[in-house]
């Protein structure tokens, strides 16, 4: 074996995605502000001028504080302050890396159920994939607010405030991951009934593959294209449907706040002319989810089969 | 012992309103080293047959009677455990299209690997080199720059010669070859079938050919079998059938081939076309487009007659055969 193997960076390089990355503006702008927006969320601690976690950072004395070039407002905080007196900028420094935390966290969930049922459903059909494709329906039929609504509820009653505050963050990953599976399952199990008519899995069971051997190294891997699609659109989903829930009061408490809860927590001091509180984190939702969104469709469009073949 | 032995395989497949026999009353055998022919039009139930030799008729199909004994094991009564060992590893099979055979998201390497992986405990470089040798084997051009690269970046022949390549893996004594040139263009074919010929010479693999080509039977083949409507209707020496052909059915084949045609004529066409298997004729199958066609070929199934070492289910042929030993005419 001497001659030089083509590395896995040269065929990116030299692939469909990468070329039609570079050449779609939206695709890069939009690269761009999420990685920013994912980079500043890891690195919140380093970022952020102060804990919002930490309260003996806070002082009452400060809430309420407009940001930057309005009357009254402090250079210490940028983007003004909330009415406990957090720094704005930190409160939602810290608050994107809770959503987005939130958001992969569920999609991870959603993508292994999905899978796994979707696999196993398109290819083992007959009663298997009845009784999957039930489930789903079942579980498309409640809507995933009421369903995460009635497990919220359920839990912070039983597990009261504190406890609740600190298992918030799994308990909205497994009920969001819970409650859109059948999205991933549905579409992994579309791709499967397709791929699995193709000879080169009458090939891999002439050669003798076991059946799971089958299903997850040689079909799942054509059926990715359609997984990365949905599971990048489900992100900003899982984003929306946290926020919605802490929104509601059910999600992240605002001890430890998401932007969701951020955009609750001023919605009470709106009237009383403190829009910043509400209106700054909700952009950065909307950008988040917008960015999301514009690079799922992006996706779309490169792996649409119908427009390109690998 | 014949290496693979199928003795009155029956197929149906279960369908609304009642099975649909696909192979009625199989029966051949296959000795080690041995090429064997199988020809008929499309829906003879030729590629039906050569998945389940392998036990690998898909539902609603299933093996309705008879034994397939391979090395003396009947695969048709064996365990989905047993089988695996044998399928890929002592018997491989060969595709029509080697666009769709290959998995497109998986490399040559890796799918060589993985190959040899479900049958051998072996380490990733040394099935890696397995498959780098046998590479070499099929004549590839520059085989280590191949294991790297995707279906989609080679071209149908190269491909066909990766599959070829797959297939003897484990050096398997029986090679099925559903079609193998099918797809491919006629310089590719003719080197692939060179190819395929010589590789069974050379390990004395016992290949089964599964075409609708007689030119390339009779150039590969040292036996043939002749299908229409899930029966064997001509079985025996290539050569024998292709120079006088008893059948009437093999008969129309041969003179269909373009080659007997004269310039400038319509072809030769065998009236009708094959039955749907939802309603085969009563009898002889072929009845309702034989010229021969007489009362009884209606109402049963004729049995097989030997004529010279060809094995014919005729009953113009077991006539022909009773008048030239000078006796009366069978009466049925």
């Amino acid at each position: 074996m001497t001659t030089a193997t083509i590395s896995r960076w040269d065929r990116f390089r030299e692939s469909f995605l990468w070329y039609s990355f570079k050449r779609d503006k939206i695709a890069i702008i939009s690269f761009i502000v999420l990685l920013a927006m994912v980079l500043a969320a890891i690195f919140a601690p380093l970022l952020a001028p102060a804990d919002p976690y930490d309260l003996a950072q806070i002082n009452i004395m400060n809430s309420e504080l407009p940001p930057a070039g309005m009357a009254g407002s402090d250079p210490a905080f940028p983007l003004g302050t909330d009415a406990q007196g957090r720094d704005m900028l930190s409160t939602i420094l810290y608050g994107t890396r809770v959503s987005l935390l939130i958001g992969f966290g569920a999609v991870v969930l959603q993508a292994a159920l999905g899978i796994v049922f979707g696999l196993l459903a398109g290819y083992l059909g007959g009663r298997v994939d009845s009784i999957l494709m039930r489930i789903a329906d079942v579980q498309l039929s409640f809507s995933t607010l009421m369903v995460a609504i009635i497990v919220g509820a359920v839990f912070k009653a039983s597990f009261g405030n504190l406890m609740f505050g600190e298992i918030a963050i799994y308990m909205l990953i497994f009920i969001i991951g819970i409650a859109e599976w059948p999205q991933i399952a549905r579409t992994v199990r579309a791709s499967v009934l397709a791929e699995k008519k193709k000879e080169y899995v009458d090939a891999a069971k002439v050669m003798g593959f076991r059946t799971g051997r089958i299903m997850f190294r040689h079909i799942l891997p054509n059926t990715l294209s359609p997984i990365f699609v949905i599971a990048t659109v489900q992100i900003a989903n899982a984003i929306i449907s946290e926020a919605a829930l802490s929104f509601l009061g059910l999600g992240m408490p605002e001890t430890q706040p998401s932007l969701g809860s951020l955009i609750k927590s001023g919605f009470d001091y709106i009237q009383s002319g403190s829009w910043w509180i509400t209106l700054l984190p909700g952009l950065v939702l909307v950008v988040l989810v917008l960015v999301i969104n514009l690079l799922g469709d992006w996706l779309r469009d490169v792996m649409n089969p119908r427009l390109y073949k690998g | 012992m014949s290496l693979l032995e199928v003795k009155d395989l029956d197929v149906r497949f279960a369908v609304r309103g009642g099975d649909l026999t696909a192979l009625r009353g199989i029966s051949f055998t296959l000795d080690k080293g041995e090429r064997l022919g199988l020809v008929g039009e499309s829906g003879a139930g030729k590629s039906v047959a050569a998945f389940s030799i392998l036990n690998l008729i898909a539902r609603p199909g299933y093996i309705a009677g008879g034994q397939i004994l391979f090395e003396g094991r009947d695969l048709a009564a064996m365990g989905e455990r047993e089988l695996r060992k044998i399928r890929g590893n002592r018997i491989a099979m060969i595709f029509q299209d080697p666009m769709m055979t290959l998995n497109p998201v998986l490399t040559i390497g890796t799918q060589m690997v993985e190959s040899i992986k479900a049958h051998r405990r072996i380490s990733k470089k040394a099935a890696r080199d397995v498959a780098l040798s046998k590479l070499n084997k099929v004549q590839i051009p520059s085989p280590e720059k191949r294991l790297d690269q995707y279906p989609h970046e080679l071209s149908g022949g190269m491909r066909q010669r990766v599959i070829i390549a797959i297939a003897l893996l484990m050096e398997p004594e029986i090679i099925i070859a559903d079609e193998p040139t099918t797809a491919l263009d006629v310089t590719i074919q003719a080197e692939i079938m060179a190819l395929l010929l010589e590789l069974c010479e050379q390990d004395n693999l016992a290949l089964m050919l599964i075409t609708h080509d007689l030119g390339v039977v009779s150039q590969v083949s040292q036996r043939m079998l002749v299908m229409y409507s899930g029966r064997i209707i001509e079985q025996g020496p290539t050569r024998e059938i292709i120079n006088d052909a008893q059948h009437p059915y093999t008969q129309g084949l041969i003179s269909a081939l373009p080659q007997m045609g004269e310039p400038g004529q319509r072809l030769f066409q065998i009236p009708g076309a094959m039955p749907s298997l939802k309603n085969v004729p009563s009898g002889c199958p072929f009845h309702p487009r034989c010229k021969f066609a007489m009362e009884q070929c209606e109402l049963t199934m004729p049995e097989y007659v030997r004529s010279g070492n060809v094995d014919v289910a005729c009953y113009e042929v077991s006539n022909l055969i009773a008048r030239e030993k000078g006796m009366q005419k069978v009466e049925f």
